[in-house]
């Protein structure tokens, strides 16, 4: 069997899975195309954050373990671009939050001048730290009274600055480039050293992201979430309304509830679709080409790319920058699919290391590996669920009903996530190293 | 009397919880900070550790509770404690040798190391929340306070209040009991000595004959225990809940990382620098400016220059600052 059908069975062996799920309710399939559709779209969402985590482990093996953050920007993303601005937030404070926001970046640029400006010394450090205190209460003094002018309007609905208005599919780049420009601050800063660093910085990253989404209302809300996103299609309340798709699906013999959920999800898995496509074929194009090659030369052997003239630090920059801006369209696309934003409940082990868990067990260095390691994974994530209560009911079939131990058992279900993915994780880096569809 | 009372504020509000969570965040870059050393990575794994130690205890106190042994005034949970130490001894060393040591014959790259150690932080996690839950659990029994604040107040006269816990007490005095007991064994005996030399200098090590899995076990062994003693303390002085511990690890790392990474004592002192400017800069400082300032000048906002929610951003501040500038750290580390 050549190495090109055996891959080709391998999306097939996932699309059965998908499709068994759709019609049969044997064991731990769902017999649902709802749920179905629903595990595919976040599957599709869960391939694009794995192929951008590939660009950055497995062309160019940098360890990034921030992905969280820049998913939660690029949904960040979607309620900046899309939500409508809120009448009279700007004349309120809007103006003076951008200012205060200008006026904290100015600082920081200045430190950084002086910093490489003047000779090291005692001078060079009261000059800096005069800046820094002296610019950060000149901030806090006009960021404070602007926000909570915004933050009054409204705040059991509004009390954010809104949006832009602007039709939702713009906010997918702007989720990326949202992501990209984190991702050059922190590559900026940890690349070039140790890669560890670079793990612990990511880390730490995604951690801010998170807390200033949950506690600057002004910005979206905080845990008081953002609801009812506008969507690149019709909802499902308009199209059961709509006498010309209540005659289509009467002519077709379905239900018009369950056919208005059905035609919402599947307009998503074809857009999807397509943005996956596209960015799969890039990313196929950037493997090869001569770019590409030098990536994975400086993975190889950084000393000898080194000596061949490749400036490392910065072509490690670039690969970081691209393939979190590539996680940063997944998690607008999530957040779309969703349709709000709720920052409490980004969780480092659902969105950093499942994504970590996807590409290896796809095969890191492979793009159709992460394709597939996000989609076949996420199923999984969805079914341990069902399977694990399905073991732990036989484990307990043989104990009083009241027995502490199974009611105990029976109540942890749930977590047995986590410890299957960490052991799958384990296993596949020990015995298939190279995931399911390795390197070429 | 004005500057006793704010002195009495300082201590109270910022000192005592400072140096309380500052002996925690060092005993648990001390840990990561000798996995560093001897076995060459970043173990991500590290505050799930602390949360199974401290889980471990957290049973059989409840046990112990439950057949009536108590320490009185103390704690049970000190009487658990080496119980709780000999679990995540056994936990650590079953890991290392079912899933590390492979890759410490393979001689893996130090990133796969960590992708591994990725995979056991999973695990942990899913096992503690398996036995124990995600909730939030307390097991702290025995007397609250050495000092409580309204018996500070009738002692001494004095309008502000300073309360000291037995929690916090305990933790500084098992912190320095526990670093005096790890320096004496790294300087002085013979496992200690061959550990610090496997860490300079791993080739030099083998060669004078030292055996590198009995140095790799003495260290499992010596961070289970320090992991386990800072989760307990932590639990202690806080709450246990699982996801509160993984979270820690970024704290803890940038301890290790801001004191220089693979070296013991930076370790102590990046937790102390990470705890002081943590609880500092998130710390209302009004109450203490009201004492010092002259009544017309007394601040109206509540001085707090950042709201508690971004701890973490102050660690991971001071992360970056020593990342730009001294990439190994205050005291010399491992070099890049």
């Amino acid at each position: 069997m050549s190495e090109t059908v055996k891959h080709s069975l391998m999306f097939a062996f996932v699309g059965l899975l998908l499709i068994l799920d759709g019609t049969t309710s044997y064991g731990i399939f769902s017999g649902s195309w709802n749920s179905s559709l629903g595990i595919l779209n976040m599957g599709l969402v869960s391939a694009i954050m794995a192929l951008g985590v590939n660009l950055q482990w497995g062309f160019a093996g940098l360890f990034n373990v921030g992905i969280m953050g820049f998913t939660a920007l690029g949904g960040l993303a979607v309620v900046l671009v899309t939500s409508a601005p809120t009448p009279g937030a700007w004349s309120q404070g809007g103006v003076g939050i951008i200012m205060a926001l200008i006026l904290g970046a100015l600082t920081v640029v200045a430190a950084v001048f002086v910093t490489k400006n003047m000779a090291a010394g005692k001078p060079r450090m009261l000059v800096l730290a005069g800046i820094l205190i002296g610019g950060f209460f000149a901030y806090r003094a006009i960021f404070d009274p602007a926000v909570s002018g915004v933050e009054a309007i409204n705040p059991a609905l509004l009390g954010s600055l809104g949006g832009l208005g602007l039709p939702v599919l713009l906010a997918w780049p702007a989720g990326g480039l949202l992501a990209a420009g984190a991702a050059w601050l922190i590559g900026k800063t940890a690349l070039g050293l140790r890669s560890d660093y670079l793990a612990i910085a990511t880390l730490g990253i995604a951690e801010i992201i998170i807390a200033v989404l949950k506690n600057e209302d002004w910005l979206s809300r905080g845990v008081k979430n953002v609801v009812g996103l506008p969507r690149p299609m019709r909802k499902e309340i308009d199209l059961q309304e709509d006498p010309g798709f209540l005659d289509t699906v009467a002519s077709l013999g379905l239900d018009p509830v369950t056919a208005s959920t059905l035609y919402v999800k599947i307009s998503y898995s074809l857009l999807f679709t397509a943005v996956l496509l596209v960015l799969l074929w890039m990313a196929q194009m950037a493997l090869k080409s001569p770019w590409g090659r030098m990536m994975r030369a400086i993975r190889d052997n950084e000393a000898a790319s080194e000596a061949m003239g490749k400036d490392v630090t910065r072509r490690h920059l670039q690969i970081f920058v691209l393939g979190s801006a590539i996680c940063g369209i997944a998690g607008a696309m999530m957040t779309t699919l969703d349709g709000q934003l709720t920052p409490g409940t980004y969780n480092p082990l659902r969105f950093t290391f499942l994504i970590w868990v996807m590409v290896v067990v796809g095969g890191s260095g492979n793009n159709f590996g992460a394709v597939l390691g996000g989609i076949f994974i996420w199923f999984f994530w969805i079914k341990v669920e069902p399977m694990g209560a399905g073991l732990i009911n036989i484990i307990t079939s043989g104990m009083a009903d009241d027995s502490a131990l199974k009611l105990h058992l029976l109540e942890s279900t749930a977590h047995m996530r986590l410890f299957t993915m960490g052991l799958i994780l384990l296993l596949v880096l020990r015995f298939s190293p190279r995931g399911l569809i390795p390197e070429k | 009397m004005d500057l006793l009372n704010a002195l009495v504020a300082l201590t109270n509000y910022v000192m005592i919880p400072a140096v309380a969570y500052g002996s925690q965040l060092a005993l648990g870059a001390l840990g990561v900070t000798l996995i560093y050393g001897v076995l060459r990575f970043s173990n991500f794994a590290h505050g799930d550790t602390m949360a199974f130690g401290a889980m471990t205890t957290i049973l059989v106190t409840w046990w112990m509770q439950s057949v009536g042994i108590n320490l009185g005034p103390l704690p049970t949970a000190l009487l658990a404690l080496p119980f709780g130490i000999l679990g995540t001894m056994g936990l650590l060393l079953f890991t290392d040798k079912f899933v590390y040591r492979f890759y410490r014959e393979q001689k893996a790259k130090p990133v796969i190391f960590v992708m591994v150690s990725l995979g056991v932080m999973f695990m942990m996690n899913g096992l503690v929340r398996f036995i124990i839950g995600p909730g939030d659990q307390r097991f702290a029994d025995g007397e609250r306070f050495i000092i409580s604040a309204r018996d500070f107040k009738a002692m001494t006269g004095l309008r502000e209040g300073l309360a000291f816990k037995t929690s916090q007490g305990i933790t500084i005095i098992t912190a320095v009991v526990v670093v005096v007991a790890l320096f004496w064994f790294l300087n002085r005996t013979r496992t200690g000595k061959s550990m610090r030399a496997y860490s300079d200098n791993e080739d030099l090590a083998l060669l004078s004959g030292i055996n590198p899995e009995r140095v790799v076990m003495y260290t499992w062994m010596i961070v289970a225990g320090l992991a386990t003693i800072a989760g307990v303390l932590y639990g202690l002085d806080k709450s246990f809940k699982p996801f509160t511990y993984f979270q820690l690890l970024l704290p803890i790392f940038a301890a290790a990382i801001v004191g220089g990474l693979g070296n013991p004592l930076g370790a102590i002192a990046g937790g102390f620098v990470i705890a002081f400017s943590e609880v500092s800069i998130t710390y209302a400082w009004k109450k203490v400016l009201r004492y010092l300032m002259p009544e017309n000048l007394e601040p109206d906002g509540l001085v707090q220059l950042l709201s508690t929610d971004y701890k973490f951003a102050v660690s991971f501040m001071i992360l970056l600052i020593v990342l730009l500038f001294k990439p190994t750290g205050l005291f010399k580390g491992k070099s890049v």
